[in-house]
């Protein structure tokens, strides 16, 4: 989907989204030209029908995970369905991964178990590359708003 | 004197229009914007399908298994002819892509031990004689149905396009390794066909199991039509619980008309050999 300014005739640009929780979608969309401010606001219908088709409004901001769709929004999962070898590497086996706070383990264990591992993965994922060697509830925070992982 | 003809003229003709005088705003269409949106949707479906055809190379062959109709013994006979090619030496899996339905972990007499997800993949289940397996059974709780989160107020708006992502997901995340071939267990009618279809670079060749019935041989002849119209080779019919209580001849049937081989004929209580013979005509149908 594309954004037309019409008084400036300018494709606009997507700028943010937003999933406040409640099944809507809010994406926001900014002209290069006149710098006019429009959001598309999406119904948790619509919402749910393009998330149903695996892609991501304002793309991608993590690499895809194994069975992610599923994984996300299947509500029967077991919780003991996968195993959580998300830090091994090719080379090593086992790698090290960021320690875990006391609190951010209580925020994770509420995450339901079909789809913690993946939820894990991409938070110890995300504090690698920043160089965080303790995932704190501030740290998930701070992920959840950059990575625009809002649901998790 | 103002001049009041065309007001005259617009009453006269009760043009409602005229009231709504705006020039049309000859807006660009989404095609003559040359920008990328940052969103990328065409780009993420192609790279979803990019991920399912780079899953699937080590794949040799990719058969449907599918009828029209139900109860027929789909996922008994692929679970079957699956384990008779892997004791001939194949390296075989089967995707169960009965999403609500799933019957083939129990047919292949797994354990339910967790999937380990390794890389950014998923790695299948392993069954008797070897037989790797992808199911929704593997990963519902026991006796629960599919259900999915989100709205459920016309649930049925998203909700084939859901499990239409699974399929895909079951194709382009599982780790199957280099197979020889690999099984699709369909579930009764044409929809997850369609969706194979559209997922896929090309249609699956398609393997049909029916009984014995008439009313059988009319909901596979329909199966057997979609498939073919949608350019998908027909590899033969397998008619299943012969010589018992069903009477017909369905397989011979359905054969003749569509001008593929009857592959076998299953009866109710089949041996490891009638297996092995229909592996082997699988193998090569000609």
């Amino acid at each position: 989907m594309k954004f037309l300014c019409v008084d400036c005739d300018a494709q606009m640009v997507f700028e943010e989204r937003q999933l406040p929780g409640d099944g809507t979608l809010a994406a926001a969309f900014k002209c290069p030209t006149c710098g006019r401010v429009v959001a598309m606001l999406t119904n948790p219908m619509e919402t749910q029908l393009v998330a149903s088709l695996g892609v991501v409004i304002g793309g991608r901001t993590v690499p895809p995970q194994p069975l992610e769709t599923l994984r996300g929004m299947v509500a029967t999962g077991k919780d003991d369905a996968f195993e959580e070898t998300g830090m091994r590497d090719a080379g090593s086996g086992m790698r090290e991964g960021p320690r875990w706070s006391g609190e951010a383990q209580e925020r994770l264990a509420r995450v339901p178990g079909f789809v913690r591992g993946m939820v894990k993965k991409i938070y110890a994922d995300y504090a690698r590359q920043h160089g965080i060697h303790e995932i704190t509830t501030g740290v998930m925070d701070t992920a959840r708003a950059e990575l625009g992982l809002e649901g998790m | 004197m103002r001049d009041t003809t065309p007001l005259i003229v617009a009453v006269a003709l009760d043009i409602s229009a005229v009231h709504n005088t705006r020039m049309p705003l000859n807006l660009r269409t989404y095609h003559e914007l040359a920008g990328a949106d940052r969103s990328g949707l065409p780009e993420q479906i192609a790279a979803q399908r990019r991920r399912v055809a780079e899953r699937l190379a080590g794949v040799g062959r990719l058969i449907a298994v599918m009828s029209g109709k139900g109860g027929v013994g789909k996922s008994f006979v692929t679970a079957h002819v699956a384990r008779a090619l892997a004791r001939a030496g194949r390296a075989v899996g089967v995707l169960d892509a009965d999403l609500n339905g799933p019957t083939i972990p129990g047919l292949l007499g797994m354990n339910h031990s967790p999937l380990p997800t390794p890389d950014g993949v998923v790695e299948p289940a392993v069954g008797a004689d070897g037989v790797k397996c992808i199911s929704m059974d593997l990963l519902l709780r026991d006796g629960a149905p599919l259900a999915f989160r989100g709205p459920q107020a016309e649930s049925f708006v998203w909700r084939g396009a859901l499990e239409a992502a699974a399929l895909r997901e079951f194709l382009g995340d599982v780790a199957w390794g280099a197979l020889d071939m690999l099984l699709l267990d369909l579930p009764p009618g044409i929809q997850r066909f369609h969706e194979l279809g559209d997922l896929l670079p090309v249609p699956p060749p398609v393997l049909t199991v029916t009984i014995p019935t008439p009313e059988s041989r009319d909901a596979v002849r329909r199966a057997m039509r979609a498939a073919s119209d949608r350019g998908a080779p027909l590899l033969g019919v397998v008619e299943n619980m012969v010589d018992g209580l069903f009477t017909g001849t369905a397989g011979a049937d359905l054969a003749a008309e569509f001008g593929v081989p009857l592959l076998a004929r299953i009866p109710w209580h089949p041996t490891p050999d009638t297996w092995d013979q229909l592996a082997r005509r699988l193998e090569s149908p000609a």
